[in-house]
């Protein structure tokens, strides 16, 4: 049963977006989501324009703004499945705060980052992936900054669910996005993805190549371990669920989220209120 | 009316002990009205408190003095030209200052201190001695002391009080006033509570001072009412949050002051255009950047109504009292739903710090606003209608899918570039402005309508502009009037155009260019003829309207 429908895109032909959009419709499927039930929240980019392409709520707000929006709306109404779908450069660049710090708030919420190393939507500049030397017409010399990894960096913030996939291998992208789906907590997929316009040195060749999966030895309850796979950048990219930890989510910690009844659900007595103007007398 | 100052370094306990005192005054049956002005510092500094206190209502502090409690030497120093000829400086007897007077009344309140077992008590022997001055009884001392201190500390406290009023004369007498069931609040926390009133079910926000208050006043009462209260990283996060919980149907709202104001701009134009409602508090602060913390200005008001960019329909409601505090929010969150647009506020420190009593605030026939819960038939969440509001569900509560997009898009809420759409959308948004413009509240007319001189403000100069209409009043047999306004953009002109024609027209503003003067001339071509501007992050007084306007030499 096909209960998700995917909308005509304006990405490029051949662009990396749309296995993930597949991937992401056939995972929620899947999972026996309704469409009602969840909610896509998106920035601004290429990546950011997935909630528009998919039969689901949908919000998309400002460029590296996605994050924030979610997990509050996460906050208003615990019922709704919320996903973000974001670029690299929404994710990691504009809205790089709010990913250290939500990482740290730990929503029950699923973060997929379309990590096409680019600033796909303004045509090609580096973004904070991007390889060192990479020559754009920004970075006519080539892109002298380091390149962030993200793995390492949300294991090090303290993330509960970090996973590496690649939109070259919709099997795998599949079932980590089940997965980080129904992990409670704040889910972290980085997935590598070509961009056939601006990028041309992680092409789909390049990640065919590249993409290596952690084997079925590996156990993601180590962190330590993570944290090698997580630093293995060369040649090799490790891919799969890095690292994952039980934690306690946000709601479950808040006085008001804790019993699990949406917060827009409860009333609040009116007799709160004449208290409240008494403790003023 | 009578008028004391609390002065001290910071840490030395003024907060505590104007607490004390407002209480017990306010029980006795004084009108209450405190303002606050302190430093930025958490140690050392000169900081002070007004306690005024009468049998009528009070709007506005006063420099004329009555009575100074002084924590330290530079008080005196400061101060002792405010104080009036019947007036008193109590201090401890180990304060070193260089000044003589006779009007200085020393009390070893340290040894005293410790005669009662508890260092930390000279605070509450000075409270004794405060209502002994004041002619005023001991009777409610044990009552509100219980409200107050923690039952380790009571007792002696209460001893303290006891030997501090056996150790003074009395200096005035009782008045008899009415207010002992009056509440008394703050500005900032009458915002708090008004919010709760409106249904807020989310508040977040990254402290900055003044408006840290609002969030933690939400935050001491959350649990209790129901809502999440949430500190974010930044403040980009604070409203971005705001407008991601109200799209999912929690009632929102951000605060903060102006730098933090200026972090939030772009996402007021998201509230605008994927019209989502939101209510967002500036209390304003002397800028530009960091400024002056701790002090006032109303320099924000230009600002916060063309912040963002493009153009989409928004309210911006100036607090001009403690009563707007409340009631205002109510409707800033009740407009936000109706028209599904960002409602600000404007506060600032003076307003927001300043405690004053109140009549118990009247939530009999409070009506909130809630966004619809279904709709019939096919689900556009930005129809084009009539009155230009789209109907509004809450994802997840309905069968329907609903979207939000900071992209023009189209009556689905889809991306769109047509020219047709876009002009569309546009129009729709714009419309919305008529249906508020019929919501408009009029400025507050106050004093003499057939008066030559009309006063313009707005926000919190209200108080002191209506003390010193008052005083002009009396003391040139009428002539002065004043307009001061709440409802400020879009600008309510219909009492301007009625009252400024043959009148002499002052516009009094804390900022340097006369923002009020210049939205005015520019919204309805009537200009001011002088005006009083204040800068200095300190909130002119009634008397200093006064004889601002008295003595001449306006600008
Ligand atoms: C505040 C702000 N700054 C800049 C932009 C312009 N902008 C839009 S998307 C984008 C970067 C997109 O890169 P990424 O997030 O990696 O997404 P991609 O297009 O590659 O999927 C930028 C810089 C914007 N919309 N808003
Ligand atoms: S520019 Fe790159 S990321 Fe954007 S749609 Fe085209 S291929 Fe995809
Ligand atoms: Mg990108």
């Amino acid at each position: 049963m096909n209960q998700f429908v995917t909308y005509e895109t304006a990405w490029c032909p051949g662009c990396g977006n749309f296995p993930i959009l597949n991937s992401l419709k056939t995972a929620l499927e899947e999972l026996g989501k309704q469409p009602h039930e969840v909610l896509m929240v998106a920035g601004i980019g290429q990546a950011a324009k997935t909630p528009q392409y998919l039969s689901a709520n949908s919000y998309c707000g400002l460029h590296g703004r996605a994050l924030p929006a979610a997990v509050a709306a996460k906050m208003a109404n615990e019922k709704l499945t919320v996903i973000v779908n974001s670029g690299d450069g929404d994710s990691y660049g504009e809205g790089g705060n709010h990913f250290i710090h939500n990482i740290r708030r730990n929503v029950n919420i699923t973060h997929f980052v379309h990590n096409n190393q680019i600033y796909g939507l303004t045509k090609g500049q580096a973004s904070p992936t991007s390889k060192e030397g990479h020559v754009t017409q920004v970075q006519t010399d080539g892109n002298k900054n380091a390149p962030l990894n993200p793995i390492l960096l949300a294991i090090a913030a303290g993330a509960g669910f970090v996973a590496r996939a690649s939109s070259g291998d919709q099997k795998q992208l599949i079932s980590i996005m089940k997965e980080a789906i129904n992990y409670p907590g704040y889910a972290f997929v980085d997935i590598l993805q070509p961009c056939v316009s601006f990028n041309k040195i992680n092409t789909y060749g390049y990640y065919k190549n590249a993409v290596n999966p952690v084997g079925e030895d590996h156990n993601p309850a180590d962190k330590l371990e993570a944290i090698k796979i997580a630093m293995e950048l060369g040649d090799k990219i490790p891919t799969g669920i890095i690292y994952r930890e039980e934690k306690e989510e946000f709601h479950r910690k808040n006085f008001l989220l804790k019993d699990g009844i949406p917060l827009i659900e409860q009333e609040t007595p009116k007799e709160v209120l004449t208290q409240l103007i008494q403790s003023f007398i | 009316m009578y008028n004391i100052l609390i002065g001290g370094a910071a840490g030395q306990g003024i907060d505590t002990t104007v607490a004390i005192l407002e209480k017990l005054l306010k029980r006795s049956g004084y009108y209450i009205y405190t303002t606050r002005d302190f430093m930025s510092r958490v140690r050392g500094g000169h900081n002070f408190s007004l306690l005024r206190f009468g049998t009528e209502e009070i709007t506005s502090h006063s420099y004329v003095l009555d009575g100074i409690i002084a924590l330290d030497g530079e008080t005196i120093e400061l101060h002792l030209n405010q104080l009036t000829q019947k007036g008193f400086v109590l201090c401890d007897s180990g304060l070193k200052n260089t000044k003589e007077d006779s009007r200085i009344i020393k009390l070893d309140m340290n040894q005293m201190a410790r005669n009662i077992g508890n260092a930390k008590v000279s605070g509450s022997i000075a409270v004794g001695a405060i209502l002994k001055l004041f002619g005023e009884p001991l009777t409610y001392v044990e009552e509100v002391m219980k409200s107050i201190m923690k039952s380790e500390v009571l007792d002696v406290n209460i001893k303290a009080i006891q030997a501090g009023f056996e150790s003074v004369e009395k200096r005035f007498d009782h008045l008899e006033g009415g207010f002992n069931d009056y509440m008394l609040i703050s500005g900032s926390k009458a915002v708090g509570l008004g919010a709760v009133a409106g249904g807020l079910k989310f508040y977040s926000a990254y402290p900055m001072s003044p408006s840290t208050t609002v969030l933690e006043y939400l935050a001491s009462v959350g649990n209790q009412a129901g809502v999440v209260v949430e500190q974010a990283e930044d403040e980009i996060a604070a409203i971005n949050m705001a407008i991601g919980a109200s799209f999912a149907g929690a009632k929102a709202m951000t605060g903060t002051s102006g730098g933090g104001f200026c972090l939030k701009v772009e996402a007021l134009g998201l509230s605008g255009i994927a019209e989502i409602p939101l209510v967002a508090i500036d209390v304003q602060r002397p800028g530009p950047a960091t400024g002056l913390p701790t002090r006032t200005e109303q320099s924000d008001l230009k600002f916060v109504i063309s912040a963002s960019q493009g153009e989409f329909p928004r309210m911006v409601i100036a607090l001009r009292n403690h009563e707007d505090s409340f009631y205002q929010t109510i409707r800033a969150l009740n407009l936000a739903e109706k028209y599904q647009i960002p409602v600000i506020l404007l506060s600032d420190q003076y307003l927001g710090d300043t405690t004053a009593c109140v009549k118990p605030y009247d939530v009999s026939d409070i009506k909130l606003i809630q966004p619809a819960k279904e709709v019939e038939g096919e689900y556009l969440r930005y129809k084009l209608t009539e009155d230009g509001i789209s109907p509004r569900l809450i994802p997840g509560v309905t069968k329907n899918l609903v979207a939000a997009d900071s992209d023009e898009h189209d009556e689905r809420g889809w991306i769109t570039e047509s020219a047709e759409v876009r002009n569309q959308m546009m129009q729709k948004r714009m419309k919305k402005l008529e249906g508020l413009m019929e919501e408009l509240i009029e400025p507050e007319f106050i004093g003499d309508e057939s008066g030559k001189t009309l006063l313009l403000g707005w926000g919190s100069t209200y108080g002191p502009i209506k003390e010193a209409v008052s005083i002009l009043n009396k003391k040139e047999g009428g002539g002065y009037g004043a307009l001061i306004f709440g409802d400020i953009y879009p600008l309510p002109q219909e009492k301007l155009k009625k009252l400024t024609p043959n009148k002499k027209v002052i516009n009094i503003e804390q900022n340097a260019t006369g923002q009020l003067a210049s939205l005015i001339r520019e919204q309805t071509g009537i200009t001011c003829h002088d005006s009083i501007l204040k800068y200095d992050g300190r909130q002119i007084a009634g008397e200093e309207i006064v004889s601002k306007i008295l003595e001449g030499g306006l600008m």
